[in-house]
């Protein structure tokens, strides 16, 4: 808001478009801020054409025809917005459209669409990388066959190798000739110097000599092109068939259509591929038993956390404002600085340092406050949360003094002084008078703190982990974990890598939650407002 | 007009920005090196962590004459850099080569973004321990160049001879009249499997069984077996309800400054440390950690290498300069000199051994540990063992033997 109040009165140039109402007079609405702005606008929207023709024609060079129709359309929406008079409310609604597009719209539905795949560490890539990778592996060197030197040839679009064999011998090959004895290369071939061999990496890494006729023999492959080794494949991809064939066992890896080649006897190759699967994430989270009952542990620690931080630093906030609001109180500026100062600290350093001093042997608090006692703040389960909530208090109830100071300040003096006259006391004109009014003002605040609260990750994380850990479950979960932390942990902690689409449908349930929680506080405060 | 115009500005740098990103999304994977321009080659890049940059610098420049080849070095988180690299490398955006620990190994094969290489030769010139870090599923897929391990830091003023048992050692500590006879850093919340390790291999007790070519197998877990239940039950003698050896509360930065201020002549600890021992002044010497079941006490061994993306759209050169360029002694040496780890090249380990007591007694310590498994199943180890050891030094959870029972039940159910 200050940028555009400075730049209205920054901008003398154009008065006209604030003094006006350009509603009414569209016919001049085109020049209405000058040459210059129309200027400025016409690069503008010259710059962001250039871009899209850019981008556009990199997006169909690649093939990738959705995003590059998308973004004309949306280009070409803009440019009509802006060139066409009469579309005055477009050109302010269009780049907050756009934001909103990108930053919500587009988080969400992507959010959603992982939910319903199989994404993760083991399945983050398209099935041609799988295959890709698959192949690469099934390389194997040839158990003690020899170190080549090699020296790369070219011919036209061919690539051959000239190699040394260890007896001194040396020999030349391409992918379609096997090796054969030769002193030198053929003629017209031309040897690459190193440079060359860089610039033609793709098709040198995709030679494949064959040592002899005989193809179980092995192919002599190059890495960079200097040295090369005898390589067997141990599994040979079927395209037609869409399978790999061990071609020793003889076992067959087809698509599962969960994103793995998988043998018949369960046995998969790594790595897998990304492929949608349904509700399979959200049945996992209630059937799995190793998830669905801490779940729902979590889930109710959850809601207490969240309702117990939001009322304990709302009752310190507003008992120091109301103390701190006292007409006849000295030095008022000085103590609501102090008050306010842990709203100054990090809650990520803080978290730490509290954890330092809740530390049960060396901890300030026990060592010094309390004598030398060995009280295990943090690893028994209610202490823990006990002093979760304490922290989380201490750094969040300079926010609920600041708006209740403010609330407070602005309630009309002639209602108190009413309730005065009809012989109110001060805890009745508190309980009766100040706190509803200043429900009125604070209950949305109240509601978005749960709301932020239900997901504090980072007073968790930093203080205790969410240990103490839950000792009957194999999941890495605490007594002090919320549905957050949870979600982080079975996510991207426990055993074999990430977990991207369980983690995100997890969110997605939070978020269910944690709406039906707003929609009915709302209504709820919608009661409160009554009372103006 | 400003509202209007800002409107537009936002607009431009909105789409321009959006149309970037899909440009470069999408022409990720498949981008030819054919149509670069003559001499103009594309720079290989490297992940690496702001400590081993400098040394990687040289190295990188020798290439870059040789070649014409330009080697970007990019700075990374490296608490997260294996995240990232997973994440990545199949969007085409990752590196071509990373700076990594081994353990990592396991995850990235699985999520198939490192390539296997063929070192030939080369290979025979690094530690066996070293290489079998680098090897995952039979093949080779980094080079190393690090080697690191715990071992017991001895403050000579205090306890001037090497003890012989762990026994023996807790004697000598209490016989030096400090506050602590041992020190080992212990996570409060999660513990430190890691540190305690050598006190567990000596009962004989590993995680995972090992195959014959020292490769481990991720099917059988091991931890639960009697050996690991005995090593349980002498840990609980060590606890809270025992001798008070080892302390929950004291954690890896309490271990640090309690032995610096002189508070205990043993320090279970890593290379990491020794340069604050040193600049403290203390008179200290490395010694392997006494058997406490009778067995030889091995560390875990981390091993650094280098791997190579397995969707690097410069394979070849990379591929050149991992093999060829960082496995040098001239690389390895400087790697040695700035990160003051023992090199995993044998040649330039004896080297620096011959100059620096410390990593030769590091290094030998080193060579009889065991590799940290890098099967992505040890993912799922680390907590509920942690979390087992905490709550037997604390006493908690009753019998020993049952509540490290459970942990190894847990974490069989979890890798399944």
């Amino acid at each position: 808001m200050a940028d555009v109040k400075s730049a209205e009165t920054k901008a003398p140039a154009a008065p006209s478009a604030w003094g006006d109402d350009p509603f009414h007079k569209p016919q001049r609405r085109l020049t209405s801020g000058g040459l210059v702005a129309l200027l400025v606008k016409v690069v503008l929207l010259a710059i962001i054409d250039a871009l899209t023709i850019f981008a556009v024609w990199v997006l169909v060079a690649k093939g990738d025809w959705i995003a590059a129709i998308v973004l004309a359309l949306v280009v070409i929406g803009v440019n009509f917005i802006y060139i066409r008079p009469g579309l005055l409310p477009g050109k302010y609604l269009t780049p907050g459209l756009a934001f909103l597009a990108v930053f919500q719209v587009f988080v969400i539905i992507y959010t959603g669409y992982i939910a319903f795949t199989n994404a993760g560490d083991q399945h983050n890539s398209t099935k041609e990388d799988a295959i890709a990778q698959i192949v690469r592996t099934s390389q194997e060197r040839v158990p003690d066959s020899p170190e080549y030197t090699v020296e790369v040839y070219k011919q036209a679009d061919q690539f051959g190798l000239l190699v040394a064999e260890p007896g001194g011998d040396t020999a030349f090959g391409t992918s379609d000739q096997a090796l054969e004895e030769a002193s030198s290369a053929p003629d017209g071939w031309e040897k690459l110097n190193l440079s060359q061999i860089v610039r033609f990496q793709d098709e040198i890494l995709a030679i494949n000599v064959p040592v002899s006729d005989d193809i179980n023999d092995g192919t002599l492959r190059t890495s960079d092109g200097q040295k090369a080794y005898v390589y067997v494949s141990s599994l040979e991809y079927d395209e037609s068939a869409d399978t790999f064939t061990n071609t020793e066992t003889g076992q067959v890896y087809a698509d599962d259509g969960q994103g793995n080649f998988r043998a018949e006897d369960g046995t998969t190759l790594t790595p897998g591929w990304r492929v949608v699967v349904g509700w399979q994430n959200f049945a996992y989270a209630f059937t799995n038993e190793q998830i669905r009952d801490p779940l729902i542990r979590v889930t109710l620690w959850t809601f207490f956390f969240a309702a117990a931080s939001t009322f304990v630093c709302f009752a310190m906030g507003l008992f120091l404002a109301i103390v701190l609001n006292h007409p006849t109180l000295r030095g008022k500026k000085i103590y609501r600085i102090l008050v306010i100062l842990p709203y100054a600290f990090p809650a990520y350093l803080t978290g730490l340092v509290w954890a330092g001093l809740f530390n049960q042997e060396f901890g300030f608090i026990n060592q010094v406050l309390l004598g030398g006692a060995q009280i295990p703040w943090l690893a028994e389960p209610w202490l823990a949360r006990g002093v979760v909530i304490f922290v989380n208090m201490w750094l969040g109830y300079a926010y609920m003094f600041l708006v209740c100071t403010g609330a407070l300040q602005s309630l009309p003096d002639d209602i108190i002084e009413a309730a005065k006259v009809d012989g109110a006391g001060a805890w009745r004109i508190f309980r009766s008078v100040k706190l509803p009014l200043l429900f009125v003002a604070v209950a949305p605040l109240l509601i978005a703190t749960f709301a932020y609260n239900f997901n504090n990750f980072g007073v968790i994380y930093m203080l205790t982990r969410g240990n103490p850990r839950f000792t009957d479950t194999t999941l890495d979960i605490g007594a002090t974990d919320i549905m957050i932390t949870m979600v982080y942990k079975v996510a991207f902690g426990g055993g074999g890598g990430r977990d991207l689409g369980l983690a995100s449908a997890l969110s997605i349930l939070i978020f269910i939650i944690v709406t039906i929680v707003a929609v009915i506080s709302f209504r709820q405060t919608k009661a409160l407002e009554d009372l103006n | 007009m400003m509202v209007n115009k800002k409107g537009v500005i936002g607009l431009g740098a909105l789409i321009a920005g959006s149309a970037m990103l899909l440009a470069g999304c999408a022409g990720g994977g498949s981008a030819g090196n054919t149509d670069s321009a003559d001499g103009d080659s594309t720079p290989i890049t490297v992940w690496v962590d702001i400590e081993r940059k400098p040394a990687l610098e040289d190295v990188a420049k020798s290439f870059t004459e040789d070649t014409g080849i330009e080697v970007k070095l990019v700075t990374k988180d490296f608490a997260t850099v294996d995240q990232d690299f997973i994440s990545q490398v199949p969007t085409g955006k990752g590196p071509d080569i990373i700076v990594s620990p081994h353990d990592k190994l396991g995850s990235y094969v699985s999520a198939g973004v490192v390539a296997p290489l063929e070192l030939g030769d080369v290979a025979d010139g690094f530690a066996e321990s070293a290489m079998q870090a680098m090897t995952y599923d039979g093949k080779v897929y980094g080079v190393p160049y690090s080697i690191e391990n715990v071992a017991l830091v001895r403050n000579t003023d205090l306890a001037p001879n090497p003890a012989t048992t762990f026994d023996e050692v807790i004697a000598n500590g209490k016989a030096a009249g400090t506050e602590y006879p041992f020190l080992v850093g212990l996570s409060p919340e999660q513990g430190d499997p890691y540190h305690m390790y050598p006190l567990q291999t000596s009962f004989g007790s590993q995680v995972f069984a090992q195959n014959a070519d020292g490769s481990y197998d991720a099917s059988q877990l091991v931890l639960g077996d009697e050996a690991g239940t005995a090593f349980a039950t002498w840990l609980a003698g060590q606890g809270a309800a025992g001798t008070g050896v080892f302390n929950a509360n004291i954690d890896g930065d309490k271990a640090r400054e309690f032995f610096l201020a002189g508070k205990s002549p043993y320090y279970l600890t890593g290379p990491w440390n020794v340069p604050a021992i040193k600049d403290a002044g203390i008179n200290y010497a490395i010694d392997p950690l006494p058997s406490a079941g009778g067995q030889e006490a091995k560390p875990f061994i981390g091993v650094n290498g280098f791997f190579l993306s397995s969707k690097s759209e410069n394979a070849l050169a990379a591929t050149n300069f991992i093999v060829n360029y960082l496995s040098t002694e001239d690389a390895q040496m400087s790697l040695y000199e700035v990160g003051g780890r023992p090199p995993a090249l044998t040649a330039a380990y004896e080297k620096a051994a011959a100059d620096d007591a410390d990593v030769a007694a590091f290094g030998k310590i080193g060579q009889t540990g065991a590799p940290m498994p890098a099967i992505p199943e040890m993912g799922g180890v680390w907590s509920d063992w942690g979390n087992a050891e905490l709550s037997i030094i604390k006493g908690e959870g009753g019998d020993p033997a049952t509540v490290w029972q459970t942990a190894a039940t847990n974490i069989q159910s979890k890798i399944g």
